[in-house]
């Protein structure tokens, strides 16, 4: 397991632009809000947990038609499917690079963003705790996707349209967590609720994901 | 009978030239009844009941709204129980039903959708509010969305069978989910239940309900849905297994050549 992350990792580094793309995306949509909405502050500010919190899911969407597929066309999720190692731990251990890869780096440079969107002070501790609690979800619901997709030739834009109805509770929770936080409000029950999404999707989908993955490699 | 014997009489039914003698004899009763409880609901709802007091004639669109809405959210259950019959049980005729219900289901949704907004721009002032139904109902149509998207990409049909199987389990917890995480998020417009809560229907319970006046016609007219809506699921469905056929006949044609 730990040498199948290992390989993930490495292949997403060095494969050049895994690694750091999410976060100039990141970066980008970040950017562009002002120039859509404004550039008064105040607005930005009431905005801007928000905006962080779709910046962060949709670029992790980016990188998810990447996860499996490349597996898919060399062979080696055959492999790996009759490797010993159970196939619901081969698609968590993707999923935990794929969060490594996205999602840790995202709760990082959050902070960072929040600066530019003129986020409350009180609000950057809740941005980083909400984004640290809910961005694992987004990466394991993001599996499943892929590995519903994994087989079609343009599954792109359909993997889209599958995994974005279910990042509907995280996201809610999420943003409700940074939204509340920025305005200095108590944050316990929605991040609760978030850390509850997380686990339950972590215990139960790679089941799931799995599942599907034998069907396409049927 | 015994249980046994009585669980075997639905599962004959897994059986596609069964399921469609039955069906094309049952059907003619389905569209027929569905028919005449439309009509006579619709007709006595739009012109024999009386304007609300304070919401005038917009009130009678309940009448296509509220069994709309309510078909909407039953065709995923349905779809729901199909497709864990087929995981389970690998009968065609289940994955096939579940595939013909889901375009029923878009069009229920986008029904409820419409609807709601005819009667919200008068009464609310606008056309839309993200308030919590409003907004699972918008949900809820990404998902059947999705789902035929997904039925339609992929080509072998066995293999979309199995993965719309498994999107429909995993979707009905989402949405679920969804539907507890929007009502948390904002406070809404829209009504509460008002039309099949057990107190509002026996009476014990008057404090948000539909009068009788409306209720009658009202309670017709879901009929009348839920009717058409079977009608339509064996209807979809026996096309979708005569689709099956074919293929299968065209692929042993080619063989043969």
């Amino acid at each position: 397991m730990i040498a199948l992350l290992l390989r993930d990792l490495k292949l997403a580094m060095r494969a050049g632009g895994g690694f750091g793309l999410g976060l100039v995306f990141f970066l980008i949509v970040t950017t562009l809000v002002p120039f859509a909405v404004g550039p008064q502050s105040d607005l930005l500010a009431s905005i801007a947990p928000g905006v962080l919190w779709l910046g962060a899911l949709l670029a992790c969407l980016l990188s998810l038609d990447r996860l499996l597929a490349l597996d898919w066309e060399d062979g080696t999720l055959d492999l790996l499917a009759t490797a010993p190692l159970p196939l619901e731990a081969v698609v968590s251990v993707k999923a935990l690079a794929h969060w490594i890869t996205t999602g840790l780096p995202l709760v990082l440079a959050a902070p960072v963003f929040g600066v530019l969107l003129n986020l409350p002070a009180p609000g950057f501790f809740w941005l980083v705790a909400s984004l640290a609690v809910g961005t694992p979800a987004l990466s394991v619901v993001g599996t499943f996707g892929a590995a519903l997709t994994v087989g079609l030739k343009r599954g792109g834009l359909l993997l889209s349209l599958l995994v974005l109805p279910l990042y509907v509770p995280t996201l809610i929770f999420g943003a409700e967590v940074a939204r509340r936080g920025a305005q200095g409000m108590e944050t316990g029950t929605p991040l609760l609720m978030l850390a509850g999404i997380t686990l339950a999707t972590i215990a139960l989908l790679p089941f799931a994901s799995a599942a599907v993955l034998r069907v396409n490699l049927r | 009978m015994s249980i046994a014997t009585k669980a075997n009489a639905i599962w004959q039914y897994a059986n596609p030239k069964k399921f469609l003698a039955t069906t094309e004899r049952v059907l003619p009763f389905f569209w027929i009844s569905a028919a005449i409880c439309l009509a006579v609901g619709l007709v006595w709802g739009f012109f024999f009941t009386p304007d609300d007091f304070r919401q005038g004639s917009t009130v009678k669109i309940i009448y296509l709204h509220v069994p709309s809405a309510l078909m909407a959210i039953n065709c995923w259950l349905m779809m729901l129980v199909t497709s864990l019959v087929w995981l389970v049980r690998r009968h065609h005729v289940s994955a096939l039903a579940a595939r013909a219900a889901a375009p029923i289901g878009v069009v229920m949704t986008l029904i409820a959708l419409i609807t709601g907004a005819i009667w919200g721009q008068p009464m609310w002032g606008t056309w839309w509010a993200w308030d919590p139904r409003l907004t699972s109902f918008l949900i809820l149509f990404l998902f059947y969305l999705g789902y035929i998207a997904l039925w339609e990409a992929i080509e072998d049909p066995d293999t979309a069978a199995d993965l719309t199987s498994v999107l429909c389990l995993v979707g009905s917890v989402f949405a679920i989910l969804s539907r507890y995480a929007v009502n948390f998020w904002n406070q809404g417009l829209h009504q509460g239940a008002s039309v099949m809560r057990a107190g509002a229907v026996t009476g014990t319970d008057t404090t948000e309900k539909v009068s009788n006046v409306f209720f009658y016609p009202l309670f017709l007219c879901i009929i009348g849905f839920v009717l058409l809506f079977i009608a339509l699921v064996l209807y979809r469905t026996g096309t979708e297994i005569r689709a099956r056929r074919i293929r299968a006949l065209l692929a042993r044609e080619r063989a043969g050549a």
